[in-house]
């Protein structure tokens, strides 16, 4: 049975919904786990417990003067936070939340979008995302943006590599490049971080430096870039630009859900409950990490990003192939 | 193995026990620290037991003042208008709060003990001429809204002058 267009309408608007509901809770968790972590409350005057404080934050950055610079290039000025947002959620349409369930003789299945090459299309995505960030800090026309651009550029491009590589182990060994497939297959066999767990900790590196979070966040290090490529930007095209990083964060932690921890498989709550619940351990880890390690130097990053990570990803898959096929 | 990996592992353990420690914070408005005796906040200006006005007007203050923000013009005491205790009294006492920095030198400067700084520092206001006190604002009680520490703690005395006027 085929979902009928109409649903699968329904469920875009929903999830989209959901998933920038989930950012807004997540930069609420943030500030008051980073908060504990530091033995400090984090925001606790904003509604009880302080969560009313992302109505705040968004009434505040919709009320704030919106400046360009004047020798800014408009359009793409203009158009490049939106990029970034837009790309980092419709990234999200691939990833499966739930099993598929039919309904009143309608099929509603648990993802928004399955293709043959559902990988391969979110990493396109994801890249297209990464125009958001370059054009947006070139297009500023002022030297921190453009130098902050051009840090993120190179981070981005060099980290992607390692990321499409380390999840090179799991299409072997899922056979397929959907998603939907891979995690079926999950449900058959074991998780695939028992078999990949150096891919897995591959790829959690390295979504961590395409998402520019902390360790590799130098791109929006304030002392070193003032604020990198989101310099110029005031307002809600901030707010933009901090919505596609949340939100890639989102979707990078459902990828690794997907590919390594069986998606929502789990054995006695419903689907995207688990799923909720595995995302959640992975979203808590990205505010850990940042709690904890300073940030990298922009030539120790690199040289990790090919040094280090490019050959482990490489023999990792190299290893992989020669076992599927031995077995 | 290098000692780097599990370190940065032991890193991680000690920001994890942090979330079960209770914070430090003070939350301010609830909880207020006490102040210590001689604190410096808000000005005041002093009356005798029969309600004349310590001040004379000699404006020692006003010469004393580093920031100079205290204004004093002073006038005569009239038999029908009598004021102060002395010949003259202030007739007009401005201390612009927003130039003040609470340095206390008015309040060793004054030889009438008139004018003292007090406990009360939450003085802040909406717009720069409210900051801008005049005599009856400086001879209004202050608000005690902030608790005063124990004596007992502090083994300096108080001056001469704050508990014998």
């Amino acid at each position: 049975m085929i979902e009928p267009w109409w649903i699968s309408v329904i469920k875009a608007i929903l999830i989209v919904n959901l998933v920038m509901v989930a950012f807004a809770f997540m930069t609420w968790v943030e500030r008051k786990l980073i908060g504990r972590m530091q033995r400090r409350y984090g925001p606790n005057r904003a509604g009880p417990f302080g969560l009313l404080q992302p109505i705040a934050d968004l009434v505040k950055l919709i009320r704030k003067e919106a400046f360009a610079p004047a020798s800014a290039i408009d359009v793409l000025y203009i158009l490049s936070p939106a990029l970034a947002a837009f790309t980092a959620i419709a990234a999200f349409a691939v990833i499966p939340w739930g099993p598929g369930w039919d309904v009143g003789g309608y099929r509603v299945d648990g993802w928004i979008l399955n293709v043959p090459i559902s990988l391969i299309l979110l990493f396109a995505i994801g890249s297209l995302g990464i125009y958001g960030f370059i054009v947006g800090g070139w297009a500023s026309e002022s030297k921190f943006p453009l130098l902050g651009a051009m840090r993120t550029c190179a981070q981005m491009v060099s980290y992607e590599v390692a990321l499409a590589l380390s999840v090179l182990g799991v299409v072997i060994m899922g056979r397929s490049l959907s998603l939907v497939d891979i995690v079926e297959r999950q449900q058959d066999t074991l998780w695939f971080v028992i078999p990949q767990f150096i891919g897995f900790l591959a790829f959690f590196i390295a979504g961590i430096a395409e998402t520019n979070r902390a360790p590799f966040d130098l791109p929006e290090a304030e002392s070193e870039l003032v604020a990198g490529y989101h310099t110029e930007y005031s307002g809600m095209r901030y707010g933009l630009y901090a919505n596609a990083e949340y939100i890639n964060m989102i979707t990078l932690s459902g990828l690794a859900v997907t590919l390594f921890l069986g998606g929502w498989s789990g054995p006695f709550l419903p689907g995207p409950i688990w799923f909720l619940i595995k995302l959640a351990v992975f979203l808590v880890v990205f505010i850990w990490l940042r709690a904890t390690l300073p940030r990298l130097r922009y030539d120790q990053l690199m040289t990790f990003g090919w040094k280090v990570l490019l050959p482990v990803t490489t023999a990792n898959a190299v290893v992989t192939a020669a076992l599927v096929v031995a077995i | 193995m290098s000692p780097q990996p599990l370190d940065t592992l032991k890193g991680f353990g000690v920001t994890f026990r942090q979330i079960f420690q209770k914070p430090i914070t003070q939350q301010y408005p609830e909880y207020k620290r006490p102040l210590y005796p001689r604190f410096r906040g808000r000005h005041r200006l002093w009356r005798h037991e029969n309600g004349l006005e310590k001040c004379v007007g000699c404006s020692l203050c006003a010469a004393a003042c580093p920031a100079d923000c205290i204004r004093v013009v002073p006038a005569e005491n009239t038999p029908d208008n009598r004021v102060s205790a002395g010949e003259r009294y202030a007739r007009i006492y401005e201390i612009n709060l927003s130039r003040c920095i609470f340095c206390g030198y008015c309040e060793l400067a004054c030889p009438f003990d008139a004018i003292t700084l007090e406990q009360e520092f939450e003085i802040s206001e909406y717009s720069r001429d409210d900051l801008i006190y005049t005599k009856d604002m400086l001879l209004a009680e202050p608000i005690k809204r902030v608790p005063v520490a124990d004596k007992e703690l502090y083994d300096t005395p108080e001056p001469y002058w704050k508990e014998h006027s």
